[in-house]
């Protein structure tokens, strides 16, 4: 057997939680073409200046919801975010009036193959 | 110095010190020192060459130590009482007699090659001259008339030979600083040359135009110019060959005294051997510190202590397996757990810390002494007329405060030999003259100083031997390693090439000297 690394869209919907006066999702974001893309730990591509999930804390929104650390987010709501900067990134992400986000993230996966003939 | 010891007592105990210090040591040194009394008028080092000696070099410094105590010497030799002050040990005499031939024979080497550059040196100057001046002795009334031009030539071929003179005046007048065993080549390469020159000229001037009685006077002038201008020459090649081609720096020489290991490097250029040993003796007085034999003591003890632990028997009768019972000594030295790592450790932390505790002793008590010296200004001198002293009387009137400090920092790091009260009184009236601090007055007795520092008497290093396995004349190559021995110590040199440096450059645009500021934030949404 031997692992086989691929790639796969995702759409996630996260209802934002009320903290007092503000609304939070529950997790982190790094990147933006403002930063330095080279010392992202999550892209497979350093030359990558894409948005990428950094920390996902325990029992928000965001986890309950299925977001994964090391997911680069596509879209929020309908918007692009592979060529945003990262202050651009977090506005969007944090609009007052939007209670529900809906991201497409993409999300790197490592697969066992387990070859067929072996088996029979 | 009397005087002062009457008014004060607190001294007198250093005075004490200094007469009876080392009695027997001393002896050993003059006894060894007496065919070479006339070394204090002469000031150059003499360096003999010694090949490689199939007997021990004379004055081993452990054969002269353990004269009294070598359990065999009685047994071996019979007429010699070494530890009497009045004799003689064969030792001496041997190197008595050596002195003296080697003196003898250095002297005549060295007069001889100077009468000869000499002599040359003049025969040369006086050949234009002579040139210039036979025609008109010998047959004057033959001769052409001597117009504008050739009087012209006359003008410049003074001036050539005053500069000739001005120029070797200034290149070979000098006083020979060393005595080198063998002779130098370029210079005697410089004087066959020039002999030869000379020579050749004379010939043709003697056949052609001497024999012959040519008329052509001018003709005779520019001869003689044509000689000035090519002894011009020649003293170029002399410069180049003697005093600029070993300017450049080509090898690295690294000095290691063999007794206590401090070393000194030095760029050297292409020389022969034994003047790069000139060099790095000239070097070695200035910069090595002064060699102390009374700190060598506790590692010859160290030493001593290893070879007496051990005792190897050997039982089974003759055919004695040298290297096989040395092997054993070092098999079994090393298995013993010996704690002498231990000892030297808390031995050294503990001199440190004495050193440094009489050391801060020292630098208040001179603070101190100091503060009481002030310099009298020319409107207090009618002030204060009854206390005014030379610098020598106040130097004796401070000194007492501080001697005693001095005479037991001396004592610790084991200097007190190098130092005698007269010194210090003079250096302290020396210091007092100059307006120094206490500080530059401590200077000279903190640390040990080089060689030239000190008496002529302290030095233990003035004859000195060039060990070598190439020829001294030879060149200085990488790898060459040559020794200089004197009595009581050697110091090893070793020649390394500087390597061939290749330097590339690399340009970079004024304009490229521009920056972003890349981050890296994380923000929580």
């Amino acid at each position: 057997s031997y692992l086989i690394s691929f790639s796969f869209q995702q759409r996630i919907e996260i209802h934002k939680l009320r903290q007092g006066d503000n609304l939070i999702l529950g997790f982190s974001i790094g990147g933006g073409i403002d930063q330095d893309p080279t010392q992202n730990p999550f892209s497979e591509d350093k030359t990558d200046k894409g948005i990428y999930v950094t920390r996902v804390t325990q029992g928000g929104p965001a986890e309950v919801a299925g977001l994964q650390i090391g997911d680069k987010i596509m879209q929020v709501n309908g918007w692009d975010m592979t060529m945003v900067t990262h202050d651009q990134a977090r506005k969007r992400l944090t609009k007052r009036n939007e209670e529900v986000v809906r991201l497409l993230v993409t999300r790197q996966s490592l697969q066992k193959a387990v070859q067929q003939s072996m088996m029979s | 110095m009397s005087a002062a010891m009457d008014t004060e007592s607190t001294y007198s105990g250093y005075s004490h010190y200094s007469g009876h210090s080392k009695k027997a040591h001393r002896q050993g040194r003059d006894r060894h020192k007496s065919p070479r009394s006339k070394d204090g008028s002469r000031s150059e080092k003499s360096v003999t060459i010694q090949t490689p000696p199939a007997e021990p070099l004379l004055g081993n410094d452990s054969s002269r130590a353990e004269e009294g105590q070598d359990d065999n010497w009685g047994e071996t030799t019979t007429a010699i009482t070494g530890t009497s002050e009045h004799s003689i040990s064969q030792e001496d005499i041997a190197r008595i007699s050596k002195d003296l031939e080697d003196s003898v024979g250095l002297d005549c080497k060295r007069y001889l090659g100077l009468t000869v550059a000499a002599v040359l040196g003049l025969l040369v100057f006086l050949t234009p001259i002579a040139f210039i001046l036979l025609p008109q002795i010998l047959w004057r009334d033959d001769l052409e008339p001597c117009g504008t031009v050739c009087e012209g030539l006359f003008i410049s071929v003074a001036f050539k030979l005053l500069i000739l003179l001005i120029g070797t005046w200034a290149l070979f007048f000098r006083q020979p600083k060393a005595d080198l065993p063998r002779v130098f080549v370029f210079r005697a390469l410089l004087l066959v040359l020039i002999f030869l020159f000379v020579f050749s000229y004379w010939l043709f001037y003697g056949v052609r135009i001497l024999d012959s009685k040519d008329t052509n006077y001018q003709g005779i002038v520019q001869y003689a110019v044509s000689l000035v201008d090519a002894l011009l020459f020649i003293h170029y090649l002399a410069i180049v060959l003697l005093e600029l081609r070993q300017l450049q720096p080509m090898f690295t020489v690294k000095v290691v005294r063999s007794t206590d290991g401090e070393s000194r490097y030095y760029s050297l250029g292409h020389l022969s051997i034994q003047r790069a040993a000139l060099v790095v003796l000239e070097n070695y007085y200035r910069d090595f510190t002064v060699y102390n034999p009374a700190l060598l003591t506790a590692s010859k003890s160290r030493a001593a202590k290893h070879m007496a632990g051990l005792k190897v028997y050997n039982v089974d009768g003759p055919g004695n397996n040298a290297s096989g019972q040395s092997r054993a000594m070092i098999a079994a030295a090393a298995r013993r757990r010996d704690s002498s790592h231990n000892e030297l450790y808390y031995e050294e932390a503990d001199h440190e810390r004495r050193v440094k505790k009489r050391r801060a002793r020292l630098v208040v008590a001179v603070e101190e002494a100091f503060t009481h010296i002030k310099r009298l200004q020319t409107e207090e001198q009618q002030k204060a007329p009854g206390e005014m002293m030379d610098p020598r009387e106040a130097a004796q009137a401070i000194f007492p405060s501080m001697a005693r400090a001095l005479q037991k920092y001396l004592r610790t790091t084991r200097q007190q030999q190098y130092h005698s009260m007269e010194s210090i009184l003079q250096h302290l009236s020396f210091c007092i003259t100059n307006n120094m601090t206490p500080k530059a007055f401590l200077e000279r007795y903190l640390n040990p100083g080089p060689t030239l520092q000190y008496d002529r008497d302290r030095w233990f290093s003035k004859q000195w031997t060039l060990v070598s396995e190439e020829a001294v004349t030879s060149g200085l190559q990488d790898g060459v390693v040559f020794v200089l021995k004197c009595l009581d110590f050697s110091l090893v040199v070793n020649v390394k090439k500087i390597p061939f440096i290749k330097l590339s450059e690399e340009f970079i645009d004024p304009k490229s000297h521009k920056f972003v500021l890349r981050l890296q934030s994380e923000t929580s949404v």
